[in-house]
């Protein structure tokens, strides 16, 4: 299973990469909602994203008011 | 006529498929015209089944294939209506739809939901009166409607009842959450997930498979594989109906109307 700190970094590079913002820009505390710049539906495609990365089923009540991207994290955790 | 070129929504013949194509910003919600149009369309179908082997529904929104029905209008509408002509107002509403979507269901050809994006409330009761749903690996599904204190009322539950283990219809009906295309595939409701952005193309490929075969086998082994369930749907409209007259769900479509989130109604 991987660590937290991996799963951190996986997140950070895939929101990094589809929202097209330097990978150094980004850290584990940042809102991703104001850092990238996304409404809750842009949210909804970075969740599917993040599914079919880390090949799980993340329900999206279980995000609800998660909004840094060490919570994500920690969210997806529980799932691998 | 061959083509038809409306505001929210367009369709041509190509090759025998019947391209039925939603461009209704900002993500194809079902109101008064995209059904106005819709009705449009289904009362074409009689006359292109001599000529068309099947229909593809596909959006040419790239926020998804329709995320429902337009619930902003809903409300403003049944805001302007006197008390006692809300109910028969929406049941009005309710049972034009219904014919839309039986009409898409009893169509006598192969009918395909090429899906992509958003796919919630009554875009995803649109796709499941198709016969098959192919999902771009990026769509999502939900029926978010317990969040407003509705339940889905476009032939939702019956149709995915039909689709589905019902485990699946409740966590989906009951949770209101969303599930990605794998998951829908996965669950046996889409039965090809796609390469980001190559939906249409598949769909088409298919459609050409399609046409290999007897009509007339195609369309009986459709009716022997897919029943209508017409009882199941008559009592939706009424539970529909008599949830939609509830306070609660004039506070959530009041709370929905009034917020300025892309959707307001996830968690």
């Amino acid at each position: 299973m991987s660590s937290l700190q991996s799963t951190t970094d996986e997140v950070l590079q895939l929101a990094a990469e589809h929202f097209k913002v330097p990978r150094e820009q980004l850290t584990a505390d940042d809102d991703f909602f104001k850092k990238l710049g996304i409404n809750s539906l842009q949210a909804l495609d970075l969740l599917t994203r993040i599914e079919h990365h880390f090949k799980i089923e993340l329900p999206d009540y279980e995000l609800q008011g998660v909004s840094d991207f060490r919570t994500l994290a920690e969210r997806i955790q529980l799932r691998l | 006529m061959k083509t038809f070129q409306g505001k929210t929504l367009s369709w041509q013949v190509v090759e025998g498929a019947i391209e039925l194509t939603l461009d209704h910003a900002p993500c194809n919600e079902i109101g008064l015209a995209v059904l106005a149009e819709l009705e449009q369309f289904v009362g074409v179908l009689p006359k292109l089944r001599d000529e068309a082997h099947a229909l593809i529904i596909s959006s040419a929104r790239t926020e998804g294939f329709c995320a429902g029905g337009d619930l902003r209008e809903l409300f403003h509408l049944s805001q302007e209506l006197p008390a006692a002509e809300r109910l028969p107002g929406l049941r009005d509403f309710i049972e034009r739809i219904h014919a839309v979507m039986n009409a898409f269901d009893e169509a006598p050809f192969t009918t395909i939901a090429a899906v992509n994006g958003l796919t919630f409330g009554g875009g995803f009761e649109l796709a499941l009166t198709c016969d098959l749903i192919i999902a771009d690996k990026m769509a999502r599904f939900c029926f978010p409607e317990l969040r407003l204190g509705l339940i889905p009322g476009f032939g939702g539950i019956p149709r995915l009842k039909r689709d589905l283990g019902n485990a699946l219809v409740r966590d989906l009906v009951l949770t209101g959450r969303s599930i990605n295309a794998t998951r829908a595939q996965s669950a046996g409701v889409v039965s090809q997930v796609t390469a980001e952005g190559d939906v249409l193309r598949v769909a088409r490929q298919t459609a050409a498979q399609l046409k290999k075969f007897d009509r007339g086998t195609a369309l009986a082994a459709k009716r022997f594989i897919k029943p209508i369930p017409y009882d199941e749907l008559r009592r939706e409209v009424e539970i529909f109906c008599d949830l939609f007259m509830r306070p609660a769900v004039e506070k959530g479509l009041r709370k929905f109307v009034e917020s300025k989130e892309a959707l307001p109604y996830l968690p």
